[in-house]
């Protein structure tokens, strides 16, 4: 479980987000989704405390998000981004097993975890010695997302995962994704711009605009009960989603 | 803590034991060169080990030298140590001199002989030509180009007091170096300059020394000044040579070695010893400057990584430490080296030694390393940094095992960059008599001899080529596979 109390978040003297509770209930798929600029990765970034928000607090399962607990909750949490953030200098198992390294688990565990992780990503094994620029960019994010679940984290934050991936690799990860996300039933909050990836994925959806929630629920709730004109036509505007 | 217990271990590495040893310096031009040779022989005769640091530079150098201990004696001319060193107003006795000197830790040997009091020299046909015979003739021409020497144009008994007195107001007046202006003056782009009257350059290219009607220029008489706590037997053996050497005997030992290009030969004749033979020698010769040279590249360079990669990761932060750092190892690279030398030796700790040369390179090398450091590290992408973060690294990890990494070919070309300039700059360590592949090039440009440069330019440019060669080789090593792959 993920509680944000009052929290906002001002650059300079932009506002990115406006004074806001929100909750990501345990073992739950969440999406958070709007146009650019709604405010949607920061909240991702504020979890993970890459952020530090200028009121309010942010509990993790009710721990609360502060420079000396930082390290150890990261830890605990994956984060995948939408260009995957993989370290060009290391091969892909190397990506992966960094933070294993750096705490000095057992060789053996580490291997085993990730064998599972190929596995469970659909990640050729032959291609683990391959460096960055020798991936294809669907094989980055899945190297990005085994890199994320190496620790074993109760919580994964994904920030437009597969936004930078062409469509056909798109709905091949999405599937992938899906099935990950079933298997592991972990506390996962989604960023995406895409209705439609949302209503995927995700049971519960927060939809936001300039740094306000808008409205959440159910796809159904947003598509019968719109809170508001914005609520209505950001849906419109998302063609193809009377197919879900 | 470590990185400076590492500097002190270099510093000691480079400046070995010379405990025994009587350290002979000399002034930057032929004769003060000779000189110190004859007491090198004479020093040797009488049963000391003796080294000679050729070619330390001006007055004040070889005199803060020898009062910081770092040479035990020097030639030197009792004009220049009454205006220059003991800066009197009124022309002192040879035992007012002593006194003085005395009181400053200094001892002055009797005069050798000769008077190498300073001239103005012009060649032959054209002095002919306008009819200038005395200095006081030069008021007619006040066109003349003049190139005189950096020291006499500074020096209180030099050009301003000289004009002044012989109320002269000349117009084009410039600095050349000593070596260099007679090649100007034979080309005729100078038409005047100054030189020593024992100069063999000056019968070599044909030149007239103006008459001093107006006896401006004091005795110029060489001694040889010593460290008061120089053993005894040593002056004695310094004392012999009082009055042994004329004007004559001195341009003719001059003109010697200038024409063999090798000063100890010309030393050797005054004793009248058979010089041994210099075949062979050269490869020797060249090896032991490009190792001596390798060591103060190496030993700056080593030290400029330990503290201009951590000034770097500092300096990647923005932030006003950060503008100090660029600003200030900027600011170091303007300052002409040769002033940096000048600056740092008369300093506790530094004088005339290797330490010195190794941290005025140490200082010249920064810039590129700390600045190419920053750089890297600041053009690694957000996305990267905040993967580094996020993963739940501590920020130290972030820098070791991501950053630095990411970073390495940027920081190492930095490194390589210093590296390169500091083969060539290196050479200047032979001003404070440090030796390295300087030395061939500034005796060959006192003696006029492009060979001699060349002795010291080809291996130092050879060496630059290796230096990128072996960086280049180091690339591979160095900067992981996942970076030099072509995407």
């Amino acid at each position: 479980m993920i509680e944000l109390e009052s929290v906002s978040k001002k650059f300079g003297t932009t506002t990115a987000l406006h004074q806001t509770d929100l909750c990501f209930a345990t073992g739950k798929t969440t999406a958070l989704i709007g146009p650019s600029g709604c405010g949607k990765s920061t909240i991702l970034r504020l979890i993970i405390g890459l952020l530090e928000p200028n009121t309010g607090t942010i509990r993790i399962e009710g721990q609360a998000v502060s420079p000396s607990a930082i390290l150890a909750l990261r830890r605990r949490i994956g984060y995948v981004i939408q260009e995957g953030g993989l370290f060009a200098h290391l091969t892909a198992a190397q990506n992966v097993l960094l933070m294993a390294k750096h705490l000095h688990q057992p060789l053996g565990q580490m291997q085993t975890r990730l064998l599972e992780l190929c596995e469970l990503t659909h990640f050729p094994k032959n291609a683990l010695t391959r460096y960055p620029v020798e991936l294809s960019g669907g094989q980055r994010q899945r190297v990005s997302l085994m890199r994320a679940l190496m620790l074993q984290p109760s919580v994964l934050l994904l920030d437009e995962p597969l936004g930078a991936l062409d469509p056909m690799v798109r709905a091949r990860l999405q599937d992938d994704l899906k099935e990950i996300f079933q298997r592991l039933g972990q506390t996962i909050v989604l960023v995406t711009h895409d209705m439609a990836e949302a209503a995927f994925f995700a049971n519960f959806i927060v939809l936001l605009n300039e740094g306000c929630v808008v409205q959440s629920g159910t796809l159904d709730d947003l598509r019968n009960r719109p809170a508001s004109a914005f609520v209505r036509d950001f849906l419109h505007a998302q063609r193809g989603l009377a197919a879900i | 803590m470590k990185s400076l217990l590492m500097l002190s271990a270099i510093f000691a590495f480079c400046s070995t034991a010379q405990a025994e040893t009587i350290v002979v310096g000399s002034k930057k031009f032929t004769e003060s060169y000779v000189l110190a040779e004859i007491a090198k022989i004479a020093l040797q005769n009488a049963g000391f080990t003796v080294e000679h640091k050729p070619g330390m530079g001006g007055t004040i150098i070889l005199w803060q030298a020898l009062r910081g201990g770092e040479i035990a004696l020097y030639p030197e001319y009792t004009g220049t140590i009454g205006e220059e060193i003991l800066k009197a107003k009124e022309p002192l006795t040879l035992d007012e001199m002593r006194g003085m000197l005395r009181q400053q830790g200094a001892g002055m040997t009797g005069e050798l002989g000769f008077n190498n009091t300073y001239a103005l020299v012009m060649r032959r046909d054209r002095a002919a030509k306008l009819g200038i015979h005395k200095i006081s003739d030069l008021r007619r021409y006040p066109q003349l180009n003049i190139g005189l020497t950096h020291e006499f144009l500074d020096r209180q008994d030099g050009w301003a007091p000289l004009s002044a007195r012989y109320g002269l107001q000349m117009q084009n007046v410039r600095g050349v170096d000593h070596a260099l202006g007679y090649a100007a003056l034979a080309n005729g782009s100078i038409d005047l300059k100054d030189a020593y009257s024992t100069d063999a350059k000056i019968a070599e290219y044909d030149l007239v020394v103006l008459d001093d009607d107006l006896h401006f220029f004091p005795q110029y008489k060489a001694v040889f000044l010593y460290r008061l706590n120089t053993d005894h037997r040593a002056v004695a053996a310094l004392e012999k040579l009082a009055g042994t050497l004329d004007e004559t005997r001195m341009t003719h030992l001059n003109a010697e070695a200038e024409r063999t290009k090798n000063y100890a030969l010309a030393a050797a004749l005054y004793f009248g010893e058979k010089p041994e033979g210099v075949a062979g020698e050269l490869a020797r010769k060249i090896g032991r400057w490009t190792w001596r040279h390798l060591e103060l590249v190496g030993a700056s360079l080593f030290l400029a990584v330990a503290v201009g990669i951590p000034l770097g990761i500092r300096a990647s932060r923005p932030g006003p430490v950060s503008d100090f750092i660029l600003a200030a190892t900027g600011v170091i690279q303007t300052i002409p080296s040769l002033a940096l030398l000048a600056l740092l030796v008369p300093l506790p700790f530094f004088g005339i030694s290797a330490v010195t040369a190794i941290f005025a390179l140490f200082l010249y090398s920064l810039l590129p390393i700390v600045r190419n450091t920053a750089t890297g590290l600041q053009d690694i992408p957000t996305a990267v940094r905040e993967s580094a973060a996020a993963l739940g690294l501590e920020p130290r990890a972030q820098l070791w095992k991501v950053f630095l990494p990411l970073a390495s070919r940027t920081i190492l070309a930095g490194i390589k960059t210093s590296a390169i300039i500091n083969v060539g700059t290196a050479t200047l360590s032979a001003l404070i008599g440090v030796g390295g592949l300087g030395e061939p090039i500034i005796s060959g440009l006192n003696l006029n001899d492009y060979s001699t440069i060349l002795q010291g330019a080809i291996p130092a440019a050879l060496l630059a080529l290796l230096v990128q060669f072996v960086f280049d080789g180091l690339d591979r090593v160095i900067i992981p596979r996942g970076l030099r792959l072509k995407q």
